[in-house]
């Protein structure tokens, strides 16, 4: 529901058009979350459905209808806005699934493995880090994107190493 | 042209004896140029800070060689490898190391006044390296008088006066926040990119990520080297 309660969000600061608010959207989300116009325009109809945004009866003579958001909506967005969200589900993912997997079916070779994903991890953090420098001073959106990728792939290095560490400590506990 | 700033050639270090006996560095292989900025990583007691000190020529090598600027340091008498190392190396420490009593400006000159420049033209160059990190409004602020960002800047134009192109830092941004640490790097990145070369000892991927390379180290052993762009 994330996508439907960011676009609401901006069609509360001002009405919009569809091609608009994929633009805000992108924009404010410093072009880390790609929209697919198609996306836009089907969870307007949603919103419109449930009576949190209307659009214009009559579409302009360039075709397009203006979307506004309805009171149901702006209590929708307060309500989004003031609760805290669920961080990141961090027991389920491939790279995680990964690791475990190898440590299980390949416990012979899984200090290389470490090592391998390791340094593709690495490199991937050397390549965010690369694109910050980039970034212009006043692109607050794109710095917060970048800051939020590296962090997360930084996490991923940590936890590695810590894998590592742990396998020895049990390696040596079970030696 | 890329000249070797700093080689290590199957430097190998040995430390303690009998049950104390540790192999903190095992057969190392590594060469700094300028330009580059290596990242160094790697758990406690992998052999981080013993290869800075190597590489710093604070600590001699059990076997192979350790060289600077093209000068071997093992062949070098205590005087001369004390010269070689203020001329060549600038030192940044997580604790800074900063004298409380000098100004910014004094604490940059100081190691170009122990080598024996006179003290009008160290205090030049200092200003020539405070305004190189963009701190040259600093220049009389003594340590206290200033953020933990200002005074590692301080500190790393004290690595960088005169002609010393190779910096040693150890945990550089290890006290600062996360956009100050950032700013750290970014500057030692800028450094390189002007010449200089830096080996840099961090426990944190995201500022060995500013690295060219990153080595990191296991047992005293290199267990891998990532480099930028692969």
């Amino acid at each position: 529901m994330s996508v439907r309660d960011a676009l609401l969000a901006l069609l509360d600061r001002r009405p919009a058009y569809g091609y608009e608010l994929k633009a805000d959207f992108e924009a404010a989300t410093g072009d880390g979350w790609p929209l697919n116009i198609g996306q836009v325009y089907s969870t307007l109809q949603r919103c419109e459905r449930d009576d949190l945004a209307t659009a214009q009866d009559e579409a302009d003579d360039q075709g397009r209808r203006l979307w506004t958001i309805s009171a149901e909506g702006r209590e929708a967005v307060a309500s989004w806005l003031e609760t805290p969200a669920a961080s990141v589900e961090a027991s389920r993912d491939a790279f995680s699934l990964k690791v475990l997997m190898a440590i299980e079916a390949r416990p012979d070779q899984v200090d290389d493995l470490i090592r391998d994903q390791r340094n593709a991890t690495m490199s991937e953090l050397q390549a965010l880090t690369r694109e910050k420098t980039t970034v212009a001073d006043g692109d607050l959106a794109r710095q917060l994107h970048l800051d939020r990728s590296v962090l997360l792939v930084e996490a991923q290095v940590r936890w590695l190493d810590m894998v590592e560490a742990r396998i020895d400590t049990h390696g040596k506990a079970n030696s | 042209m890329t000249t070797a700033l700093l080689d290590l050639q199957n430097a190998s270090l040995t430390l303690g004896e009998g049950i104390a006996r540790v192999d903190a560095l095992i057969d190392v292989n590594l060469t700094v140029t300028s330009g580059e900025l290596v990242a160094v990583t790697g758990r406690s007691g992998s052999g981080k800070s013993s290869l800075l000190n190597v590489a710093g020529g604070l600590t001699a090598l059990s076997s192979g060689t350790a060289t600077v600027e093209g000068e071997a340091l093992a062949g070098l008498r205590p005087r001369d490898l004390a010269a070689r190392r203020r001329r060549s190396i600038g030192y940044v420490f997580q604790d800074l190391n900063l004298l409380p009593t000098l100004t910014a400006a004094e604490n940059v000159a100081f190691p170009l006044e122990l080598d024996g420049v006179k003290v009008a033209e160290a205090r030049a160059a200092a200003d020539v390296a405070l305004a190189r990190l963009e701190i040259a409004d600093l220049a009389g602020r003594f340590p206290d008088e200033m953020s933990g960002g200002q005074r590692q800047r301080v500190a790393i134009a004290r690595g960088v006066v005169g002609d010393r192109r190779l910096l040693l830092a150890d945990e550089p941004t290890g006290a600062l926040d996360e956009v100050t640490a950032e700013n750290v790097m970014k500057l030692i990145r800028s450094l390189c990119d002007e010449g200089a070369a830096a080996l840099v000892v961090t426990h944190d991927p995201s500022l060995a990520a500013w690295a060219d390379r990153v080595v990191r180290l296991r047992d005293g052993r290199i267990d891998s080297i990532t480099e930028a762009g692969t």
